[in-house]
């Protein structure tokens, strides 16, 4: 083990501030992560050349991959902070904010749009009340096992960032609301209000975006079937277009599906 | 006007309180340091409990209270218990019709595995994460309010304190915007702080960076009640780490997971290689009922005297073995896929094939924020009354981790997410009942009281963003959790505690040299941590006091100077020099530690447990051998 960790963070200290390459080395020690390493230069912040500067600022909660705060990309990869062990990186290590979102400061970004998404998709199962209405609808053990996969989305970003649809001015949606329709499409009580999931994902930057280049299963740090949900998904809209116009004049009298 | 709704924090208790608010068409306004799909309630990972009985064992929430209140060694007001207890299959109902993917039995029903102190089947799952299954849950749900307009949500915002007019009573808050440093105040009819747990007071813990429990501390610097402060659960099995400790949920015992060291202490030898009839499964031969699925403060102590005691730790670390592989690894990765890919990333070890190496680490307070509940002449709690989950502070409710009120002396594994759900549910309610019937005799919130709230807190930031002094407020926090983590954990000492009291103090001083390291205006989460330290500070001195002034020992406080010795026959009762014994200790201490602050230390004192004149159950002793 190297005596060292020297780690390069591009930093800015707001979203319209220029952008600077500072490096920090700092002693190694067991178990070292990206974010004990951004801990110990919390508490001495001097960059390698020996100017005082702030510590740099980035998200983090959970520390154990579930909460997806810690997300950045690493030596050029998008990933969590805290899963990112250092005897496994080479170095100098590089961190630099993901790039698909707008910037707050240094590492941290805005991933607000994911929740937006989460929102026009309809992304929850319309229950009745929280009053005592007894057990839930039963499931196969088969399907629980798909739908836990699906539910483990923590809505990173990683998907998006490694997404060549996605832009910071493009409409796309992205992997993980497509994915998250598929999982309360599912769900028996969630499957009576397929349509109108799915019809948030025909609008423009809807499922059709997608330019199948797969990137985001592979990124996906909890390996959810990102690319199998898109063509599940992008086959339910397809045959829901035509169900709409089928439906059509139902629909209008608005005595249609919901 | 209608009323407002102020919650704050996002978890399982902060959740469920808005939506119960927003189902009955309030407007609620939630705040949280970080999205709240973020939040710690993620980490959970084991399950949920509820006596929903479809394993033929005859399972019933009364024996569920009983095993909650015996696990807590009866240091708690029984009728929220028994409230809980009997919502809970319902509450387990409920996330499954919201869609948590809990697993299921072939005939499609829910499934329910074993947990600590208790021999049944009582705990529903998600694989093994259970915490982020149902966080997501209720989040869709508060979507779906928030797209309809009832829930305002404000995100990187960080609560500061709460607005008290000249009553005492609470009238808003006021909040940090954590991207603009904006500091605002808010008004309300009722607040409810639903801001979790202070692990973090112990620097390293199972416990997400964001569990300060610097809104509770700043609470109880405001007036609030702080009760059994002293009560920190130790978790018996984590990956001990650099940065945190990462848990290895007890589901691992309760699917059969193993806690075994060789025979010989000087065994060397590859885990695996070593036979069955030369490990030493000291819990199992200890405690033959309950085996390795004893509560985590049995377990905990146990591990702890095993290898600092008894200088048995494996390979000569401060570790045991916590062993899996007995069991096939396809059931381990549909039941506990989550932690095992937790210690694989994390340790880089494969746990299906290779012993995992665990130590206990500080997990959970059982302590919290006071409140209050109302229950009629049967123990059952009253529904909507305003007392419900309130604090000492009128207009201000606490529910979640925060709060003191469902697990006593030590919590049993599964019943923190119940608790969460449980208070949250009945919070709402509460807060209506006030904010309609209480605050509207009191008018509009004075825009006096709100304005002297964003002033109080502007001047202390800038305070804060001039400090330029030699002492680095990360550094200060390293030490405090060293300190805490040393002398108030599984074993205290009067001693240390005393000294420790001292070594806070001197912390305190040095926060006050401290360097703020940045004065920006965007993200500047030194600033914001220079605030939080403070009452991290304050919140160690306060769990250390009131340990040092708990002579007994008591579920998680353990003090080996004040402990009852073990009794001479297997079933306490039957030694009556030990049953006296017990029955004087209780008299003395089976009493509420609260708190109150105050500038030169905080104010204890020992108050009786008011639903003992008519309890649910009497309290019995605690023995699990
Ligand atoms: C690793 C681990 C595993 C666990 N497993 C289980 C289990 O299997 N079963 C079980 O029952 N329990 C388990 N627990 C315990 C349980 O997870 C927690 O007690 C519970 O989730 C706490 O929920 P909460 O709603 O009270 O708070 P949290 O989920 O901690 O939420 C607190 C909220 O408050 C916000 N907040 C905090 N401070 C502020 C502030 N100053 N201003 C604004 N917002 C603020 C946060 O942003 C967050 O939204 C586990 C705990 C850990 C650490």
């Amino acid at each position: 083990m190297a005596d060292q960790i020297v780690m390069r963070i591009e930093r800015r200290d707001g979203p319209d501030a220029p952008a600077r390459w500072e490096e920090f080395k700092v002693p190694s020690h067991p178990n070292a992560n990206v974010i004990s390493v951004l801990m110990e230069i919390q508490r001495n912040p001097v960059t390698s050349d020996g100017k005082r500067t702030t510590p740099p600022a980035w998200d983090a909660a959970c520390l154990e991959e579930v909460c997806g705060s810690c997300t950045m990309v690493i030596n050029g990869r998008v990933r969590q902070a805290c899963s990112a062990l250092i005897n496994r990186l080479e170095q100098p290590i590089t961190l630099t904010p993901m790039k698909k979102f707008p910037l707050i400061r240094d590492l941290a970004v805005d991933r607000g749009k994911m929740f937006e998404a989460l929102k026009r998709v309809r992304g929850w199962i319309p229950i009745d009340g929280t009053y005592d209405l007894g057990p839930g609808p039963r499931q196969a053990p088969e399907d629980q096992e798909i739908n836990y996969v699906l539910s483990t989305c923590m809505t990173c970003g990683c998907c998006l960032e490694v997404c060549p649809q996605v832009g910071k001015d493009t409409a796309f949606i992205g992997a993980a609301a497509i994915s998250q329709v598929r999982l309360f499409n599912n769900h028996p009580t969630g499957k009576m209000h397929a349509d109108e999931r799915l019809r948030g994902l025909m609008e423009t930057g809807g499922v059709n975006d997608c330019g199948k280049a797969a990137n985001c299963a592979e990124a996906c740090p909890k390996g959810i079937p990102l690319t199998s949900s898109i063509a599940e998904m992008a086959r339910a809209t397809t045959r829901q277009a035509f169900k709409d116009w089928f439906l059509r004049d139902e629909r209008a009298a608005g005595a249609g599906p919901a | 006007m209608a009323e407002r709704y102020i919650v704050v924090g996002g978890g399982l208790a902060g959740l469920m309180t808005v939506i119960k608010l927003a189902e009955a068409g309030k407007h609620v306004d939630v705040f949280s340091i970080v999205p709240v799909k973020r939040s710690h309630s993620v980490c959970a990972q084991g399950g949920i409990n509820g006596a929903v009985n479809t394993k033929g064992e005859g399972d019933h929430p009364d024996i569920h209270t009983r095993d909650t209140l015996r696990s807590g060694d009866f240091l708690l007001e029984q009728p929220p218990v028994k409230g809980m207890c009997y919502a809970a299959p319902q509450i387990i109902y409920l996330l499954d019709r919201m869609g948590v993917p809990f697993n299921r039995t072939s005939e499609g029903l829910l499934d329910f595995r074993r947990f600590g102190g208790t021999l049944h089947h009582r705990t529903a799952f998600s694989g093994a994460s259970t915490g982020q299954q149902l966080l997501y849950a209720l989040d869709e749900q508060v979507r779906r309010y928030e797209s309809e307009g009832l829930v305002r949500k404000f995100e990187y915002w960080e609560y500061l304190s709460f607005v008290k007019d000249a009553e005492g009573a609470c009238r808003g808050i006021v909040a940090l915007d954590l991207r603009t440093m904006q500091i605002e105040a808010f008004p309300a009819d009722a607040v409810c702080l639903a801001t979790g747990g202070p692990g973090i007071v112990y620097g390293r813990s199972t416990n997400s960076t964001i569990n300060t429990g610097t809104a509770a501390s700043r609470a109880y610097i405001d007036g609030a009640i702080y009760t059994n402060a002293e009560f920190i659960q130790v978790h018996p099995t984590a990956i001990p780490g650099e940065d945190k400790h990462r848990l290895m949920s007890e589901s691992a015992r309760g699917e059969g997971g193993r806690i075994w060291v060789p025979k010989n202490k000087d065994d060397k030898r590859d885990p695996r290689t070593i036979p069955e009839n030369e490990r030493w499964f000291f819990l199992e031969e200890k405690y033959p009922k309950y085996r390795n699925l004893v509560p985590r403060d049995v377990a905990s102590r146990e591990i702890v005297y095993v290898v600092r005691n008894l200088g048995r730790g494996v390979e000569g670390q401060e570790a045991v073995y916590l062993d899996v592989t007995h069991i096939p690894a396809a059931t381990l990765d549909r039941k506990l896929g989550g932690i095992m890919e937790i210690y694989e990333k994390f340790v880089g070890v494969d746990p299906r094939h290779t012993p995992m190496k665990i130590f206990p680490a500080v997990h959970y307070s059982m302590g919290g924020l006071w409140v209050d509940y109302e229950a009629d002449a049967r123990n059952d709690m009253v529904p909507g009354s305003p007392r419900q989950q309130a604090t000492n502070i009128p207009g201000l409710y606490a529910a979640g981790e925060v709060d003191y009120g469902y697990h006593g002396a030590n919590r049993l594994g599964a019943n923190s997410l119940l608790s969460c759900i449980y208070a949250g549910m009945i919070a709402g309610p509460a807060m209506i009942s006030y904010a309609k019937n209480v605050a509207p005799k009191k008018g509009d919130v004075p825009k006096t009281l709100l304005g002297q709230g964003k002033t109080y807190w502007s001047d202390r930031f800038d305070k804060i963003y001039k400090m330029d002094g030699t002492e680095n407020p990360f550094v200060i926090g390293r030490e405090m959790g060293e300190l805490m983590q040393k002398i108030s954990t599984v074993v205290k000492f009067n001693k240390d505690l005393d000294e420790g009291v001292g070594k806070i103090r001197e912390m305190k001083e040095r926060w006050k040299r401290s360097n703020v390291l940045d004065t920006g205006r965007t993200l500047n989460q030194s600033a914001s941590y220079v605030n939080q330290l403070w009452n991290m500070l304050e919140l160690a001195e306060l769990i250390l006091v009131c340990g040092r002034l708990r002579d007994e020992s008591r579920g998680s406080h353990y003090k080996p100077d004040f402990a009852l010795p073990e009794p001479k026959t297997k079933d306490p009762t039957q030694d009556p020099q030990w049953m006296e014994a017990w029955r004087v200790r209780n008299e003395k201490w089976l009493k509420l530690t609260m708190a109150r602050f105050s500038a030169d230390g905080p104010k204890v004192t020992f108050e009786p447990l008011k639903s003992l004149a008519n309890p649910i159950l009497k309290p019995e002793p605690r023995w699990y051998a």
